[in-house]
């Protein structure tokens, strides 16, 4: 089958290696990868902004580029959600998958076949899951699930966290992040602090905005917990150093 | 004022006061984590209900049958309230319902009234009204009477002094009350609360209350407290005085089955309120007002993307479970009502002055998950910023930002080139254009800038593509 990877601005830019895992992790399952070049972005940003009607340039751009695919796969919950919701397009958007409900949905895969033998601390993207409800909402009276755990739990070795709150926000929030600089960051610490007090060794999501913030706090206080996106242990990456 | 709306004059913003409550670490954490045990209690409590899902859907769709035949349903009610002995009043706007409620108490030659909980004489600044035309006013509820006693606004629709440590209200008691320096004991403080409330509930001639439904079967309302002091100052005066947004309106009185049952378990958590209080007619010798009030509520109907704000029931859940409002504190929004259900509630009453409330969220969607009458509460944040940018309630420097960002990405080339020259000088990412001094770095580090795009990756390592 013909995919076209959609690779959300910022991981083009600053994390090529997720794109890079995606890529290959699909390859891997028999699809025929293409990456069309002429993508930005998905004019999220802007929309969340409150400027939707500057999108039409983006949306025009992702129309253009994204025809003619079986389907079309985002390592990103978020962009894929504004896509989903946004852009108009049946056509293409019945086609656009974020990468976990494509790997469970679609390709069904049951047998990973990698390694990861960490303790991983799951951050649940409020728009892959309360969004393209890729898990259930601890909100909701409604019978437990989850496509990301499904995937993780077939990695050989992963010991997945349980936090005290499992699907609460991290405070990324697009441009609330700057808009909002200490809320941002107070929500973010908090998330960091649920995950090491539970033991998390390693700390993933299938959307890399989310992780990118929470990173950067990492970074700057120098917290024992790597960083990498959902793509990247499926595929089996190896976790270079471990700061424990 | 200390809190509230004084911070309006001040002109701060919710980013800015958020920024401020934050600065007390402690105290956020403390703030955070007594809110989420209420969200806690509130799951436990709904999840005890394998109906409940089915019961939010039902509320959702009694209220929207009643937004839909607002008309007529209010007809009706004041047909039966004026039938049972209750004077109806009907107020345009926060000022008309003021000054109703102030020429009732002059008629009755009152100068001293005690009130209970009502978010919408909060949003009518009744209290203000009331002292400048010279009516001493005491709020009844308890979390009511300790921001009262402080000059501040309720910081919760629920729970009004949310924001305040045992501590801070020993210090209030002891200032205003009289109580022991130093005594924080939860209990001496309510006793003391007690005595005082007591002799306002016995002296005084006029009770006002808020309305959580009134029926338009029957022309009764029903008003829920868990401290039962509603009960005691409308039993206790002779002048009663209810005070209603129209929107509380439900067509019949057995879709109280369906309120009650969800009202204080989203609220607290608890099965039903303690008191839920039915009144039909004034007892002999009693008078019985109902004010109901507009107060941009038409216009709220009358906008199609905002309506289901109305069928709010304030229970305070999109509020508990808010990881925003939890560490911002509810003084952050600046309006009667805090939180996600403030932020689509506020522009419409003014837009200027709460253009930045939804943007004061990071649309996660909690807020709607927990709603029991269902509001769309995170996508109508998301629309009212459509709104606001178009109605140019948005600053200058951010909408040449997103110009510029629009440009950027609607030009593949100039996004290759932008993307290399930022990755490099760390410049460049969209969630960093809206400040020059990009914030993002006061407390976090920016991602490692890698070698190469992915987009130079692929087209060295996938030839022929």
């Amino acid at each position: 089958m013909n995919v076209a990877l959609f690779i959300p601005c910022y991981v083009d830019q600053f994390y090529p290696q997720v794109a890079i895992a995606t890529l290959e992790l699909l390859e891997k399952y028999g699809c025929d990868v293409h990456f069309p070049k002429n993508q930005t972005c998905c004019g999220q940003p802007m929309a969340n902004s409150g400027f939707e009607h500057l999108t039409h340039g983006c949306n025009e751009l992702f129309v253009e580029n994204f025809t003619g695919f079986d389907y079309i796969v985002c390592p990103s919950g978020s962009c894929t959600l504004h896509i989903k919701e946004h852009l108009g397009d049946p056509a293409i958007t019945r086609k656009c998958y974020e990468l976990t409900e494509f790997l469970t949905d679609v390709l069904v895969v049951d047998d990973l076949k990698v390694k990861f033998p960490y303790k991983v601390g799951l951050h649940q993207s409020c728009h892959g899951q309360r969004g393209l409800k890729l898990a259930q909402m601890s909100e909701l009276n409604a019978p437990p699930f989850s496509k990301v755990e499904r995937l993780l739990n077939q990695v050989e070795g992963l010991e997945l966290v349980n936090l005290d709150r499992k699907d609460e926000c991290c405070g990324f929030g697009g441009t609330f992040c700057v808009a909002e600089e200490a809320l941002s960051v107070r929500m973010g610490q908090d998330r960091l602090q649920d995950h090491l007090k539970n033991g998390t060794q390693v700390l993933t999501a299938a959307d890399m905005s989310c992780l990118m913030h929470m990173e950067g706090i990492i970074r700057r206080e120098k917290l024992p917990i790597k960083v990498m996106h959902l793509a990247e242990i499926l595929n089996g990456s190896t976790v270079e150093e471990l700061a424990v | 004022m200390k809190n509230g709306r004084d911070a309006r004059t001040t002109l701060m913003n919710h980013a800015e006061l958020a920024e401020n409550f934050i600065k007390d670490g402690e105290r956020t954490t403390w703030h955070d984590e007594t809110l989420w045990f209420v969200r806690k209690k509130r799951d436990l409590a709904a999840f005890q209900l394998p109906e409940w899902e089915a019961l939010r859907e039902a509320a959702s769709q009694i209220k929207h049958n009643g937004l839909s035949n607002m008309h007529d349903y209010l007809v009706a009610f004041e047909e039966k309230a004026t039938a049972n002995g209750i004077k109806i009043h009907w107020a345009m706007d926060a000022l008309e319902h003021n000054q109703i409620v102030h020429s009732i108490l002059k008629e009755n030659s009152i100068a001293e009234i005690i009130k209970s909980k009502s978010m919408l004489t909060e949003e009518c600044h009744l209290n203000e009204y009331l002292i400048e035309h010279g009516v001493d006013v005491v709020d009844t509820d308890l979390g009511e009477r300790i921001v009262q006693l402080r000059e501040e606004k309720p910081s919760h629709i629920v729970l009004p002094a949310i924001h305040l440590k045992k501590e801070d209200v020993g210090e209030t008691f002891h200032k205003y009350l009289g109580t022991e320096k130093g005594n924080k004991d939860p209990q001496y403080l309510t006793e003391a609360a007690r005595q005082h409330l007591r002799e306002k509930f016995v002296s005084r001639k006029a009770a006002l209350t808020g309305v959580n439904f009134a029926v338009a079967e029957t022309g009764e309302f029903v008003v829920c407290t868990n401290e039962g002091n509603a009960d005691m100052g409308a039993h206790l005066a002779d002048v009663h005085i209810a005070c209603m947004g129209f929107e509380k309106i439900i067509p019949e009185r057995k879709h109280l089955g369906v309120f009650l049952r969800l009202l204080a378990r989203s609220a607290t958590g608890q099965p039903i309120t303690t008191y839920s209080s039915h009144f039909k007619k004034p007892r002999p010798g009693q008078q019985m007002h109902i004010v109901i009030v507009d107060n941009g509520r038409s216009q709220q109907l009358g906008r199609e993307d905002f309506r289901n704000s109305l069928k709010c029931i304030r229970c305070g859940a999109c509020m508990n479970t808010c990881p925003v409002y939890r560490r911002s504190g509810g003084h952050s929004y600046h309006s009667a009502v805090a939180g996600p259900i403030g932020s689509i509630l506020a522009p419409n009453l003014d837009m200027r002055k709460n253009a930045d409330l939804p943007f004061a969220s990071t649309l996660c969607g909690s807020c709607s998950n927990v709603c029991p009458v269902k509001i769309d509460i995170h996508e109508q944040l998301y629309k009212w910023r459509q709104v606001l940018v178009k109605e140019g309630h948005v600053p200058f420097g951010k909408k040449v930002a997103m110009q510029a960002m629009t440009f950027t990405l609607s030009h593949p080339g100039v996004f290759k080139t932008a993307g290399k020259v930022g990755r490099s000088m760390m410049g460049l990412a969209p969630f960093t254009v809206s400040n020059g001094l990009n914030p993002w770095y006061k407390q976090r580090e920016m991602p490692a800038p890698p070698k190469e795009s992915f987009r130079e990756w692929f087209s060295k390592n996938r030839n022929g593509q």
